[in-house]
C-alpha cells in the first residue's frame, strides 16, 4: 500500500471471500511516485513514472465538444443504499449505521445490546473493520449472527457492500439489522448505506470538541450516544459542553449518555430502538393494507 | 481517504457518460465541489490522476469549481455565507443553521472528443 496516501483498491473481503466489483476490472493499477522518488506498487501493480507533463492533444485537429453531466459523484452509491432502503421497509428491518471513532466502545456497546434484546427481536450485525474478523467473531459469540467486511485499505463501508453483505445474511423479516461502520469520524459520514439512521458514538475519554473537530459524523447522525459515562468522575471531560457542540452542528440531535460497562443509559437506548423496530413494522403493515383491501 | 472512492466514482459516471455518448477521449472534467463537502481538494486532485489513468480520460485535466458555503438560520430566517459546519448566525447568534448550499459534490460537465 502507498504509505503516504494509503490508496489502493480491489482488498475488500466479506467473510473472507473477494467481493465482485460492481465495474469491470480496470487492469493494472498505477500510482505515482511519490515526492521522495521511491517507487512503490501494490498488489498487481506494475511501477508507472509518469507520463510527463506534456499531453498529446494537438490544436487544430481537436473536435472537442462539451458534454453537461450535473449528476452527483455519490449518486452511484446512493442508488445502492435506495436499494438497501427499499429491502429494508419492505421487511421490516430497523437498520442502524455505528459510527465512530475507533476505540470509543462501539463492538462493547454492541455486544451488551444483543445480550439486553436476546430472545425480543431476530439481531444480526454487519461489522465493517480493515482487517481481522475479530469484532464478528465478539458478535457471534454474544449471540447474533454477524458478517464480517474487510474493507482493506477502504476508511468505510459503501452501500454495494451493504447490499452484498444482506444477501449472504439472508435478514429474517420484522428484525434488527446493526451496521457496525469501519472505525473513522470522517468518511463514513459521506456514504448513505440505505440505514433508517447513523448513530454516532462519542465516548467521554475522547475531547469535548469533537464535534467540532470532525462536523461532518455530527451532522449526517441523527442520535449520538456518549459512552463510557461511568468514567465521568475520573476525567476532566465536560459533557454538556461535548453535547453543546455537537447540537451546534446538528440542532435535532438526540442525546443519550450511556456507558456499556455499568449500564447507565441502556434502558433508554433499548428503548429507542425498540420504537424504531415497532415503527419499521408498522409501516409495512400500513402498505400491505391497501393492497388487501383490493384482493 | 475516501477521495479515491470518489475518484472511482467520477470515472464511473465518465464512463457510463461515454457508453452513451459515444465520445473516446475526455480532455477535461469540471467538478463543483461545496466548501462544505465532506472533501480534501488536493487528496481529490491526487485521487483523480491515479483513477483516471489508462481509462477515456487518461491524463484529463480537472477543474474544481468551489461552491460557497450557504445557510438560512431558522431563528430569524436570514441567508448567509457560512464558511464551516458550526458557525453561529452574524445576527440573532443562534446555531440553528441548516445548510442551503455549498455541501454539493457534482460532475458538471466534461470536455470530449
Amino acid at each position: 500500500m502507498c504509505t503516504t496516501c494509503g490508496c489502493g483498491i480491489g482488498q475488500t473481503f466479506i467473510a473472507g471471500h473477494a467481493l465482485k466489483q460492481p465495474r469491470k476490472p480496470g487492469g493494472v493499477m498505477r500510482y505515482r511516485v511519490h515526492g521522495d522518488g521511491a517507487a512503490h506498487t501494490f498488489q498487481h501493480g506494475a511501477l508507472d513514472f509518469g507520463a510527463g507533463a506534456a499531453g498529446t492533444h494537438v490544436p487544430g485537429i481537436s473536435q472537442s465538444r462539451m458534454v453537461k453531466i450535473e449528476r452527483d459523484i455519490l449518486a452511484k452509491n446512493n442508488d445502492y443504499a435506495a436499494e438497501n432502503r427499499d429491502y429494508f421497509s419492505t421487511h421490516g428491518i430497523f437498520a442502524l449505521n455505528l459510527v465512530s471513532s475507533p476505540g470509543s466502545g462501539k463492538t462493547t456497546l454492541l455486544v451488551k445490546t444483543i445480550a439486553a434484546l436476546h430472545g425480543t427481536l431476530p439481531i444480526t450485525v454487519i461489522e465493517g473493520d480493515q482487517q481481522t474478523d475479530n469484532d464478528a467473531a465478539r458478535i457471534r459469540a454474544a449471540g447474533a449472527p454477524a458478517l464480517q467486511i474487510n474493507t482493506g485499505k477502504g476508511c468505510h463501508l459503501d452501500a454495494y457492500m451493504v447490499g452484498q453483505a444482506i444477501q449472504q445474511l439472508g435478514l429474517q423479516d420484522e428484525s434488527l439489522l446493526l451496521i457496525e461502520n469501519v472505525g473513522n469520524l470522517v468518511c463514513p459520514a459521506s456514504f448513505d448505506l440505505g440505514e433508517a439512521h447513523k448513530v454516532v458514538i462519542l465516548s467521554v475519554t475522547e475531547g469535548e470538541d469533537k464535534p467540532l473537530k470532525y462536523p461532518d459524523m455530527f451532522r449526517a447522525a441523527d442520535l449520538m450516544l456518549l459512552n463510557k459515562c461511568d468514567l465521568l468522575t475520573y476525567l476532566e471531560f465536560d459533557a454538556g459542553l461535548a453535547v453543546d457542540y455537537a447540537r451546534r452542528i446538528n440542532p435535532t440531535l438526540k442525546v443519550i449518555r450511556i456507558s456499556a460497562s455499568s449500564g447507565e443509559g441502556m434502558a433508554e437506548w433499548l428503548d429507542w430502538i425498540a420504537k424504531g423496530c415497532h415503527n419499521a413494522v408498522a409501516a409495512v403493515q400500513r402498505t400491505a393494507e391497501p393492497k388487501v383491501l383490493l384482493e | 481517504m475516501h477521495e479515491m472512492s470518489l475518484a472511482e466514482s467520477v470515472l464511473q459516471i465518465i464512463e457510463d457518460t461515454a457508453r452513451k455518448q459515444g465520445y473516446t477521449r475526455v480532455k477535461k472534467v469540471w467538478l463543483e465541489i461545496g466548501q462544505l463537502a465532506c472533501v480534501e481538494q488536493e487528496s481529490l486532485r491526487f485521487c483523480f490522476d491515479v483513477v483516471m489513468r489508462d481509462s477515456v480520460a487518461h491524463q484529463a485535466r480537472l477543474e474544481i469549481i468551489e461552491m460557497a458555503g450557504q445557510g438560512h438560520c431558522a431563528k430569524c430566517l436570514i441567508e448567509m455565507p457560512i464558511a464551516a459546519l458550526y458557525e453561529a448566525c452574524p445576527k440573532c447568534g443562534s446555531y440553528e443553521i441548516q445548510v442551503t448550499g455549498g455541501d454539493e459534490m457534482r460532475v458538471k460537465e466534461l470536455e470530449v472528443e
